[in-house]
């Protein structure tokens, strides 16, 4: 028995600000002072907290230690580990709500609920077992033991869950389709290429907890009558790609993936695909062209990956949080689920929150938070005093929020009704210092990047948006050019190939909505300061 | 069949199920503009020019892929799709360099007629030129990336048609470009110089080697006797460029034209594939009756010859020694014709007119110069001799007509047959009847080998032994009968190949546009040509026998094989390269 736990967070993020040095100090020091037997050390996924460095919590105590150096290692271990002294200089507070409450801290986050980043940050993402002791695989067990796949898809279709990715259809129906189809072969596919700017949920899920995408997929494996998953994962994610591929091999070892899963007939296998850093693989369909080894570029829909979908054959393809979220939808049902979140969304949705935020990082809410809740209260506003001038919701696809959307529910249909999303759940904030139209530009300049160049609107048009932008803020655009800019945006909107040439435009539309007097002022200084 | 009923733009419409929007609209005399799409190919739903809006949906969707339902409402011309293609046209113009007047394709560009069918008579945006520099490397084909409108149509047809894949896309997003792999340049990779691409493309980003002011240089050089022949296909074809309609056969006018132009013999291709006919009959013969690789795959087609060497050269001891006819025509020109006209070979300056780019390459391979000199000094595909009629204003579809020269212009039907896909099985199989039965053939028209179907296959009982034969036409149905053959599960015993969609009526020399439709037309006046004549069999036409007679001996002779045969190279996907 051990009478100190201490778990050292090890997601890329902690890593490179130091983690391994920080872990490797701490052994040597418990070592030196001869505590490796009364004291464990944890490796961890994501503890959820950001920009303060190394984060360390010592149990039972629930302690946490955040922007530990190496050299503050023997100060934790003299005074916390040997004398019981907290070191209050590195104490953090602001503790996850349902950690606080499993832990006995008292919440400062309380408007989180978490249930998809339920086990990330509390148990080791290496080890099975910790992660079965915390029920894990149990609802695998109980779908393949108690329950027909068109069950799995009732529950499933009855919690009333939707796509993660950002689309928000709903995954019962979606895995429905699948099952109909007659096919000699189905697939699932977890898109874990998290491609979106200032998004990286799906890499901190993984990281923390890559058994819970494992058990829902072959979830959905049992549900649609497919024996194969695929993974295919930014290439960028090591550290995710790693853990994923030693969790594979630990669920094969204990008979939770491979053949005739709990003793049912129903076989499962998952292998992980490495992305090549292209954005547009995050579309379903270009994201099974680069499987099939094409190049990566959307497919014409109809006919939809359910029906046609990798090598022609019936394809689903969820995202990581959706799939996240499976095992516990089948352990505690679709009304447990309903539970949270609002009548037509319901569950919870993690956000990543980046920009001029206090507490940046990864959240867990309940749908219908709002937008202030969000900033003010978990992410604890806007630093230096500065002003809230807008916020972009869902990734440099997303829609603009302004002030006047402070109140609104962050759910898909409050969304919807003003024309915008919740995407990729990444949260942009904005101050009130900087240029919109310097910040539309660096949205512009990435979508020119990552356009396939399949169809003519995004391909020439994302170019000829930035060509605009850059005119303007090198002060030499004109008036007129924001009408060209809006004619190009609403055609691109309305008539590209695929999701992104068609959300492409919608930050711009958002920004010249509600800021066009930004664009017009920069224009008109530029030409008064020319004529002068 | 199921049937559904559409409105498109107020007028109800039925059609068969799984039809696109685009056919539909065509049925009420709609022409939705489109530029990626192609009849050929499946579409790829780039350009965006041919959106429509649909009742209840917020998207424009692309009419070329979209397919009809019940009960839907569609709308080709509001202001919403107006303004829509409008935005892409003005995209794409704007990185098209507008140089139409120094272009191949000026007045026969879908761009420039899309252009001015939308009434854009300037663009918003300026000028940016797009990546990638001509590639002139072939000796066939030039590749000019600058013009690429990157609707994608050649890259499917060199995969898709052809399944060769010379040419891909390179680069990403606004900077994406068309080109060969690793960017090596035509030369270097496995194009097999078909042209099949050329006649998908929309504008003049892909074109033939020009051989036209080499021709005027020989018809201007009086020390020159220039000679031409003319392929099967070409005289079902040509008066397409001159605005007529697409099955016109204008076999005499040509040969008027062709006069008129200044050439000093008027000689037909057709004279060699009945010699071809003789040649290959009696080496298929042998080889039944003696053993050799079987099947024998016929050889006429240069860009067969091409894809074989480069993709299936463990299969080269199977193809005919025989050369193409416009080679056999090659040789004998300057031997035989020499002789009798009793001038200087090195005074024959030798032309064919061919409705094939890859025959620009076979006439300069080092294996063609039995006859001491380059067999076939200059090519020009009907769009070239078209040109060349029109730069001095000969007005084709009102010429008187006019007759081929002898001994080299009298031929069959069987020759003519040789421009269809099946045309130089039956032809064959017309011959080799007769020479092993010794008996008439008394239905000449062999229809189980005729059609357009990718592969056909036939059986065909001569006096108890019977004959399997097998038909391709495009390279990715070839690709398919090699893989049974190299599988072992094919026992034919001769299969004809011809490289392009139809045969050589197909061909990447053609006019352009071209369509199945289009191709039907044409080998449907290649067969009523075949009707038109009195012989329909090679081996009786009576200049053969005199060539024979006077000249060559007996078919597969010494002298046959010298200057009729020719052997074949083994060639890699990718030319060795050093590091």
């Amino acid at each position: 028995m051990h009478r100190n736990h201490v778990l050292v967070a090890m997601d890329a993020h902690t890593i490179a600000q130091g983690a391994r040095a920080v872990r490797d100090a701490l052994m040597r020091n418990l070592e030196m002072t001869s505590l490796t037997s009364e004291v464990k050390v944890v490796e961890t996924g994501s503890l959820g907290i950001y920009n303060r460095g190394v984060v360390l919590v010592i149990f039972p105590e629930n302690v946490y230690y955040v922007g530990v150096k190496v050299e503050d290692v023997a100060e934790i271990v003299s005074e916390h580990l040997i004398k019981g002294r907290v070191v209050e200089r590195l104490h953090y507070t602001d503790v996850p709500v349902e950690k606080a409450a499993e832990m006995g801290a008292a919440p400062r986050f309380g408007k989180q609920q978490r249930v998809v980043l339920k086990n990330a940050g509390i148990i080791d993402p290496e080890s099975i077992e910790e992660y079965i002791a915390r029920d894990g695989y149990e609802a695998l067990g109980k779908a393949l033991t108690e329950m027909k796949p068109q069950d799995v898809i009732e529950v499933v279709k009855k919690s009333g869950i939707q796509g993660r990715g950002g689309a928000f259809f709903p995954t019962g129906l979606k895995w429905s389709f699948a099952a109909a189809e007659e096919a000699k072969q189905k697939y699932i596919i977890c898109n874990a290429d998290e491609g979106e700017p200032g998004t990286f949920k799906d890499r901190l899920i993984l990281e923390g907890d890559p058994h819970c995408v494992i058990e829902g997929m072959a979830l959905a494996g049992y549900a649609v009558g497919a024996d194969m998953g695929f993974i295919y994962i930014r290439g960028e994610y090591r550290m995710s790609i790693d853990r994923l591929n030693r969790a594979i091999q630990r669920a094969k070892e204990n008979g939770l993936l491979g053949e005739n899963l709990f003793d049912s007939g129903f076989n499962f296998n998952i292998e992980v695909r490495e992305g090549a850093g292209a954005y547009i693989c995050g579309e379903e369909t270009a994201l099974i062209e680069s499987i099939e080894g094409k190049r990566g570029e959307p497919r014409d829909k109809p006919p939809f990956p359910p029906s046609v979908g990798l090598w022609g054959m019936p394809t689903i393809v969820n995202n990581v949080e959706t799939l996240a979220n499976v095992p516990q939808i089948i352990l505690k049902g679709a009304d447990w689920y309903k539970s949270m979140g609002t009548e037509k969304s319901p569950g919870t949705k993690v956000f990543t929150m980046v920009g001029n935020i206090n507490n940046p990082g990864l959240i867990e809410v309940p749908m219908g938070t709002t937008l202030r809740e969000i900033i003010y209260d978990i992410g604890q506003g806007i630093p230096e005093g500065k002003g809230f001038k807008l916020a972009q919701m869902g990734g440099t696809t997303g829609g603009i929020l302004t002030g006047a959307h402070l109140d609104l529910p962050m759910s898909v249909e409050a969304l919807r009704e003003i024309g915008s999303g919740l995407g990729s759940g990444a949260l942009l904030v904005v101050d009130d210092s900087q240029d919109v139209v310097e910040l539309v530009e660096n949205f512009v300049e990435f979508f020119n990047h990552e356009s396939c160049g399949k169809c003519t609107l995004c391909r020439e048009g994302n170019g000829r948006l930035l060509e605009l932008l850059q005119r303007i803020n090198s002060g030499k655009g004109h008036v007129a050019d924001l009408n060209l800019m809006e004619e190009l945006a609403v055609t691109m909107m309305k008539g590209a190939f695929c999701g992104l040439g068609q959300a492409a435009p919608v930050p711009i539309l958002g920004c010249l909505k509600y800021f066009r007097d930004d664009f017009v002022r920069k224009i008109e200084a530029a030409e008064m300061a020319a004529a002068a | 069949m199921d049937k559904v009923t559409v409105t498109i733009d107020g007028i109800q419409v039925t059609v068969p199920k799984g039809t696109t929007v685009l056919e539909a609209a065509k049925q009420v005399n709609i022409k939705i503009p489109r530029l990626c799409y192609h009849p050929d190919l499946p579409p790829v739903s780039g350009c965006r020019l041919c959106v429509v809006e649909i009742e209840g949906d917020r998207l424009l969707r692309t009419s070329c892929s979209w397919k009809c339902q019940d009960g839907m409402k569609i709308n080709t011309k509001s202001q919403t799709v107006r303004s829509s293609r409008r935005m892409a046209l003005e995209l794409i113009l704007s990185r098209h360099p507008m140089l139409c007047t120094e272009c191949v394709r000026n007045n026969n560009c879908e761009l420039q007629s899309i252009a001015d069918q939308l009434g854009i008579r300037e663009t918003r945006f300026e000028y940016s030129a797009r990546p990638g520099g001509i590639d002139d490397s072939s000796a066939v084909l030039v590749r000019d990336p600058s013009k690429c409108i990157l609707c994608r149509r050649c890259i499917q047809t060199c995969e898709l048609v052809q399944s060769v894949s010379a040419i891909g896309l390179e680069g990403r997003g606004y900077n994406v470009w068309v080109d060969t792999p690793f960017g090596k340049g035509l030369d270097d990779v496995a194009c097999v110089s078909c042209g099949q691409c050329i006649n998908r493309c929309p504008v003049g980003a892909l074109y033939e080697q020009d051989h036209v002011a080499r021709v005027w240089a020989a018809l201007d050089d009086p020390t020159k006797h220039v000679v031409v022949q003319t392929a099967p296909a070409v005289r079902a074809s040509i008066g397409e460029a001159f605005g007529m309609s697409a099955g016109s056969l204008v076999t005499d006018k040509m040969v008027t034209g062709l006069r008129m132009l200044g050439f000093d013999k008027v000689f037909d291709t057709d004279f060699t594939a009945d010699l071809t006919i003789v040649e290959e009959g009696t080496e298929l013969i042998g080889r039944l009756t003696n053993g050799g690789a079987l099947p024998m795959l016929t050889s006429c087609s240069p860009g067969w010859i091409n894809f074989i060497e480069h993709f299936y050269p463990q299969l080269l001891p199977h193809v005919s020694s025989c050369k193409s006819p416009q080679q056999m025509f090659g040789a004998l020109a300057k031997t035989y014709y020499a002789e009798k006209a009793g001038i200087d070979p090195k005074d024959i300056y030798s032309v064919s007119i061919m409705p094939c780019t890859a025959k620009k390459y076979e006439c300069q391979r080092p294996e063609m110069r039995d006859s001491g000199y380059q067999d076939v000094d200059a090519v020009l595909t009907t769009r070239e001799l078209a040109k060349m009629m029109k730069q001095v204003g000969i007005d084709l579809p009102q010429l008187e007509p006019g007759k081929y020269d002898e001994p080299l212009g009298i031929s069959t039907g069987a020759a003519v047959i040789f421009g269809n896909t099946g045309g130089v099985m039956e032809a064959a199989l017309r011959t080799v009847y007769e020479l092993v039965t010794k008996s008439p053939l008394e239905n000449v028209e062999i229809k189980q080998v005729r059609g357009m179907e990718g592969v056909r296959e036939a059986e065909i009982d001569l006096n108890g032994t019977k004959v399997r034969a097998a038909v391709a036409n495009g390279l990715a149905n070839a690709r398919q009968l090699m893989e049974k053959i190299v599988a072992g599960e094919a026992d034919y015993h001769f299969v004809e190949i011809m490289a392009c969609p139809g045969g050589c009526i197909g061909g990447g020399g053609q006019p352009i546009p071209t369509s199945m439709e289009i191709r039907k037309k044409r080998v449907e006046a290649i067969y009523a040509a075949d009707r038109a004549l009195e012989i329909r069999k090679s081996h009786e036409n009576p200049a053969i026998k005199k060539l024979y007679a006077e000249f060559l001996g007996e078919p597969n002779s010494h002298k046959a094989h010298e200057l009729l045969h020719t052997h074949y190279t083994r060639k890699t996907v990718y030319k060795e390269t050093v590091a």
